[in-house]
């Protein structure tokens, strides 16, 4: 396998990142079809208008990977998919903000 | 190895349903899923469930899991009877999901792993993830950090074995926290001579004495002087590269932010930095401090609750 004498250097999966959806169906496993339906259901929201034209940035590669656990392990069907999906990324944000406004006022860490 | 009480796991009667025990996964599972769950060990509790739900769901796992008797109990050293029984035959499901359980769990199922027709079965590897915790001036100047990985692997007898192995990974200048780096083919390996799975690094950002991170914006309490809040002053301030000069325009208050523009952690765009302004009162604690307070209290014509209609 890997020899420990060489640095390996990943991808970080942030908004530089663009993958069509080939790539895309590539890294998560699963079939263009299942993206494209994550896609119109509005769980995933790529760059550009047709299917041919869609870059997904690593914000939308989480996301679809996070979709397709969810959907896998609690048994989700596409619409509670993307519900939890955004009511776990609002939790995320606000946790953050919390995190922020806390730290402006002294407390916590 | 352990003997693994799939009832207790789920908490469920060893003569439970197959709807109690579906109910009862559905519940631990949205309780302690890993994307949803903020509870410590989420993860492991999440595979212990997975697990007992593997066996119990299906009729005959349970019922060659329940032939091992009920007189086990959890955490208890247990050796697979040996010359076959009826957990000895052909068992189907994914191998690739199988690798992801316990040693107990494969001393029972796991012998017709890539063996017989399951061997012709090309599978990709798992994908893994894992944790990284670095520090803010880490995140801002990259680093590489080496890991200890637990991977878990299907040998040549069929039996998924734990392998632990070391990375060094780059980690770019830039990340911020929460943010993932895929190490493609660094993940479980294929099985049947697939390709091997990917690796996701979670960054963690440890907390910093002085900065907080807001994605790749860097937060900073600045404490200042009642009298350069009122007059504006020129003050050192810590950035992540080092000190620079700030103006405080004149008439600034408490709670008002600062930009420092591209002082956050890089990256396109870098962030920023916001200073966020903290009027520090002197303490009155000598005669001349508070002669000096009475005086400031006579000169000005001041009511800071002016608003408050009282």
């Amino acid at each position: 396998m890997t020899p420990i004498d060489q640095d390996l250097q990943g991808v970080v999966l942030d908004e530089a990142l663009a993958l069509d959806l080939s790539e895309l169906a590539r890294v998560c496993g699963a079939s263009d079809q299942t993206l494209s339906l994550l896609v119109s259901e509005g769980v995933l929201r790529p760059e550009g208008g047709r299917p041919q034209e869609w870059r997904f940035s690593g914000v939308q590669v989480c996301r679809a990977r996070r979709a397709l656990r969810l959907q896998r392990d609690l048994e989700l069907d596409l619409a509670a998919t993307a519900l939890a999906l955004d009511l776990i990324e609002e939790l995320e944000a606000l946790r953050q903000r919390v995190r922020a406004l806390e730290y402006q006022l002294g407390r916590g860490g | 190895m352990e003997y693994k009480d799939y009832y207790k796991t789920l908490g469920v009667p060893r003569n439970a349903s197959k709807d109690e025990i579906k109910r009862a996964f559905r519940k631990l599972a949205r309780k302690y899923h890993p994307d949803v769950s903020k509870e410590p060990e989420a993860e492991a509790r999440f595979k212990e469930i997975n697990e007992a739900n593997e066996v119990l769901k299906d009729p005959e796992k349970r019922a060659a899991y329940d032939a091992l008797g009920d007189q086990w109990r959890a955490g208890q050293e247990f050796r697979p009877p040996p010359g076959g029984g009826t957990w000895q035959r052909e068992f189907h499901f994914r191998p690739g999901e199988a690798a992801e359980f316990s040693d107990f769990f494969s001393s029972l199922f796991g012998g017709g792993l890539g063996r017989g027709r399951e061997e012709v079965l090309r599978q990709r590897g798992q994908d893994q993830s894992a944790r990284v915790r670095i520090g803010l001036e880490e995140a801002y100047q990259g680093i590489t950090r080496e890991l200890r990985l637990e991977t878990p692997e299907i040998g040549k007898d069929g039996r998924v074995k734990t392998r632990s192995r070391t990375l060094r990974v780059r980690i770019p200048a830039g990340v911020a926290h929460g943010q993932q780096i895929r190490l493609p083919g660094q993940g479980a390996p294929g099985i049947g001579g697939g390709p091997a799975g990917d690796l996701y690094l979670e960054i963690e950002l440890a907390p910093h004495p002085l900065f907080e991170t807001e994605g790749r914006d860097v937060l900073l309490r600045l404490p200042i002087a009642p009298w350069e809040a009122a007059l504006g002053a020129s003050v050192k301030v810590p950035t992540l590269a080092g000190a620079v000069t700030l103006k405080i325009p004149p008439g600034s208050q408490s709670g008002q932010r600062l930009r420092l523009k591209g002082r956050g952690l890089p990256g396109s765009p870098p962030g920023d930095e916001y200073v966020l302004l903290q009027i520090v009162v002197p303490p009155a604690d000598t005669e001349a401090a508070r002669a000096e307070y009475r005086r400031m209290a006579s000169a000005f014509a001041f009511d800071p609750r002016a608003k408050l209609g009282v």
